[in-house]
């Protein structure tokens, strides 16, 4: 392809981009106006399913399916990222011949580590629980276990981690999180005919068993995130820390 | 009131905005853009989406300073 046809290819492509973005801006409801189609009609479906969390409900009812793509993409991008951060035979001779280690920590730091890890976790465990009733859900909680987990780096040492975190497992809880996602959806076939149809018991709005599959889909995609996230987070620590020296780097 | 909120917040997401692209040494990048994340999610909790507004905070502030500084850490091949 040369370059003016790149270019052509360029200003069509955009052109019509803007065209369609210039278009559709000007039909929306203008900045802080009262009226708003899309929310009555997602309000009323939510109520309609006992689920207090509007938004959690057209994440996990009215429009899981988008959801599940979204949980498709984030772990397919996981193992994407475990495939290129891989370690190469120089690396893993690199990593035998002893690695990881610490600086130094000061004392406050790691005071506030061992304060703030508990709670995080904790905080973690409630935004997801939470999902259906409260803002958060699996997604938001799971980043936050997940993240949680890497204050005791911040505090201690990176072998205080690694102990805490076995990635073979939280690889599995990622699998297992994916697949009770898609496992729902096909309950959903199963039970009314239509894929991830919310066929659970709605119990009464505003109480902790309500809202039928929205928090089970939450628990699930808690589960995968969480997991998930350590992954990826721990294939990014095995490369600085224990083969980020050395021969192996200079490559 | 609510707009002056408003008005603040966005002025202060565009300096923060602004702050990050100016920073040149991606490891001081990493703090900026924490600092953008936090500006972010104050937005979106005056604009009334606290669900947004978690994702923001911990995506944005947490989860990607931590990738960035391991990439730049492994990048410049030595241990501190």
């Amino acid at each position: 392809m040369t370059r003016a046809s790149r270019y052509l290819l360029f200003f069509v492509g955009g052109g019509l981009v803007v065209v369609l973005y210039v278009w559709g801006v000007v039909g929306l409801p203008t900045f802080g106006s009262t009226h708003h189609p899309y929310r009555d009609r997602a309000v009323s479906a939510s109520v309609a399913h006992q689920t207090a969390n509007v938004v959690s409900s057209v994440n996990f009812d009215q429009r899981s399916l988008d959801t599940l793509g979204e949980e498709s993409i984030f772990f397919a991008s996981v193992i994407g990222a475990a495939a290129l951060l891989r370690p190469s035979k120089q690396e893993r001779e690199a990593s035998e011949a002893g690695s990881g280690g610490g600086g130094h920590v000061m004392a406050s730091t790691r005071f506030i580590g061992y304060v703030v890890f508990p709670l995080t976790l904790l905080v973690g465990f409630d935004v997801v629980a939470h999902g259906h009733l409260t803002p958060g859900g699996g997604f938001q909680g799971g980043v936050i276990l997940a993240t949680g987990l890497h204050v005791m780096y911040v505090s201690g040492k990176y072998e205080a981690l690694r102990k805490l975190r076995p990635v073979t497992a939280f690889e599995h809880g990622e699998v297992v999180g994916a697949l009770a996602f898609a496992g729902l959806g096909f309950a959903g076939v199963g039970v009314s005919g239509s894929f991830l149809a919310n066929v659970l018991p709605f119990g009464s709005l505003g109480s902790f068993l309500s809202s039928g599959a929205v928090e089970v889909l939450n628990v699930a995609v808690g589960v995968e995130i969480t997991c998930g996230v350590i992954v990826l987070l721990s294939h990014f620590f095995e490369q600085a820390m224990e083969f980020g020296h050395g021969k192996a780097a200079k490559r | 009131m609510n707009d002056l909120v408003l008005v603040v917040l966005l002025t202060l997401v565009a300096a923060a905005g602004t702050a990050v692209v100016m920073t040149n040494a991606p490891e001081r990048q990493a703090v900026t853009y924490a600092f953008f994340g936090v500006t972010l999610t104050l937005l979106f909790l005056a604009l009334q989406a606290p669900d947004v507004a978690l994702s923001q905070l911990a995506v944005g502030t947490a989860f990607v300073p931590l990738m960035v500084m391991l990439a730049i850490r492994k990048i410049r091949g030595g241990r501190q």
